[in-house]
């Protein structure tokens, strides 16, 4: 176990370095990076000062390694607006972003699963058709759209739910069915997929043939061998969920990482960007550790290797 | 009805959502029935003909400038198009390349760029393209360039699988044998065969690229807002959710219409290739 960790770890090593690369020369690629966060009446004095102050009359490569040596520290520079280290702020915001992106997994899970089992053991019914096309019709919406009418529909014209904030469970709901609405139709998709390949299978035969009951069959037999690309799709997605929570939470003013992003974009605070999209980058090798790790626990042929 | 046969039918009506769309697109000022960013402060916040006030005039309502609705949508779907095209066009290449390098030459050139895709995999990419389209400054050119770049990977690897599989059948030995330089056989027996799989790839990825679109110019750092776009007229509708629901309501109903039906076609195309 111990060694399977560490080479997954090794393994990340380019993510991890490839991305410190982009991330730190995200603010140079506009020329002049003090220009880029300052405004632009600021007198040539301070900016002097501001390029001192952050190291910017170094090379560019002298800078590379200090960013490197910071990021490893824990410290990725100060935010401008805030005068403070810009990784608590991150850090503070992710609690609420962690909050949705699980509220909308539990959908994903329990929704997107369940379609894609009730589409595939009844294909060619009305029942597959009504999935299939609310897969296509998912994976079509602008989840800011979905967002939008979720608020015009629940908020503006029934008055059932909050159109914004956090806090108590009736404000999580309209944001987490935004974000969960395409996972769920690709989850959906996935799951169909694999378990109408998977029913046309030897072994499933044999389970049939044996006299066992249709659910177990169709739980125990055929859908467990579905759940590895589903659970490997639900991993590489992770970036694409926490990229969606960006949009998501500007819609509901719900106050996690990717409204800080947004805003921090607006106001130039880009040592909050450059720390926001790390954290972001680390969280997903993470959880792609994890969803590695859970291979051994869905297939025991994994675990024999 | 039979089933293959609803399913053709339902084909062919995608088929004509998205030709009609783009022949909209490429007559835009001549379908307009007005001008897209005419004001006109007598007639805000009209509704759409079939609600209470609204008026045959502007058939989908008015903006809180008093723009025609239906104007900025038909001019809307030019940089929808034009976006969509053509970082489908620009991705593809550069992926299809890509692809078609690593997966016909390997080695050490094949394991780099698997790595660097790997690496873009992991980053979101709508965040990364908010940063770079915030620091280089928001146009239509930047929009195309970094939402092209951005899905390479998508590209490279689903043509590397297929120059793989190519690769071993018989014509290719047998090319090899015969002594073919190598580039020939990759422009004359590897390349025509992982077309399909392309064309499959970009339409899918046509729906993935404008929303993307939308998105960016929802968030304000898209094409500046002087250009008509669903995305910035969503934005702004967004302003009016409370009083004119229609305003955010008919973009959204577009890019959605738009991406249903391409993603059913590329669906419909890769069924086709793939019973073929």
């Amino acid at each position: 176990m111990a060694v399977v960790v560490a080479r997954r770890l090794l393994d990340a090593l380019p993510v991890l370095v490839g991305s410190s690369l982009l991330v730190f020369l995200l603010v140079h690629l506009s020329g002049d990076p003090a220009l880029l966060m300052l405004s632009p009446d600021t007198p040539p004095e301070q900016v002097a000062e501001f390029r001192r102050a952050h190291g910017l009359d170094q090379p560019l490569h002298v800078q590379y390694l200090r960013f490197v040596g910071g990021a490893i520290r824990g410290d990725l520079g100060e935010s401008i607006r805030f005068r403070r280290p810009a990784l608590d702020l991150v850090l503070e915001a992710l609690p609420a972003t962690l909050e949705l992106a699980a509220a909308s997994l539990v959908l994903v899970v329990g929704v997107g699963v369940p379609l894609g089992v009730l589409s595939a053991a009844r294909t060619g019914t009305a029942m597959d058709a009504a999935v299939r096309g609310l897969v296509f019709v998912g994976q079509g919406t602008p989840p800011f759209w979905l967002g939008l009418m979720l608020i015009v529909v629940f908020a503006v014209k029934l008055r059932l739910l909050p159109s914004s904030g956090r806090g108590d469970f009736s404000q999580l709901v309209l944001p987490a069915v935004t974000l969960a609405a395409y996972f769920v139709a690709a989850v959906a998709r996935l799951t169909r997929g694999g378990l109408v390949a998977a029913l046309r299978s030897d072994y499933v035969r044999t389970a049939r043939a044996k006299g066992l009951a249709p659910w177990r069959v169709l739980f125990g037999h055929a859908l467990r061998n579905v759940l590895i690309p589903v659970v490997t799709m639900i991993g590489l997605q992770t970036g694409t969920l926490l990229g969606g929570a960006v949009v998501t939470e500007t819609i509901f003013a719900w106050p996690g990482m990717g409204r800080l992003i947004v805003d921090s974009i607006y106001r130039r605070d880009y040592p909050v960007v450059q720390a926001a999209i790390l954290v972001t980058v680390v969280l997903f090798v993470a959880v792609n550790l994890v969803v590695d790790l859970s291979y051994r626990l869905l297939d025991p042929r994994v675990r024999h290797e | 009805m039979s089933r293959g046969r609803a399913a053709r039918l339902l084909a062919v009506a995608c088929g004509g959502v998205v030709g009609a769309f783009a022949l909209i697109a490429l007559f835009a000022p001549w379908l307009a029935p007005y001008d897209p960013n005419g004001t006109d402060l007598g007639s805000r916040l009209l509704p759409p003909a079939f609600l209470e006030r609204g008026r045959l005039a502007h058939p989908l309502g008015t903006d809180h400038l008093g723009r025609d609705i239906l104007s900025r949508l038909v001019a809307g779907s030019r940089v929808t198009l034009l976006v969509g095209a053509s970082t489908v066009l620009l991705g593809g290449l550069v992926g299809g390349a890509i692809g078609l390098a690593t997966g016909f030459f390997g080695g050490v050139l094949d394991r780099v760029a698997m790595r660097l895709a790997d690496v873009q995999a992991s980053f979101p990419y709508i965040l990364v393209s908010l940063a770079l389209i915030a620091v280089l400054g928001p146009s239509l050119g930047i929009v195309i360039a970094v939402l092209g770049l951005a899905s390479w990977p998508v590209y490279a690897r689903t043509i590397r699988g297929a120059v793989l599989a190519v690769r071993s059948r018989d014509y290719v030995t047998v090319a090899v044998a015969l002594g073919a330089h190598p580039m020939r056989i990759l422009a004359a027996h590897v390349t025509p065969n992982v077309l399909g799989p392309l064309v499959i790839v970009a339409t899918l990825q046509v729906s993935n690229v404008m929303i993307a679109e939308a998105t960016l110019s929802f968030l304000g750092l898209g094409v500046p807002l002087s250009t008509p776009t669903w995305g910035g007229m969503l934005r702004e509708g967004q302003s009016y959710l409370f009083y004119a629901p229609w305003l955010a309501a008919w973009p959204g109903l577009a890019i959605m219409l738009v991406a249903v039906s391409t993603n059913f076609l590329g669906d419909a195309l890769n069924d086709r290739i793939a019973s073929a």
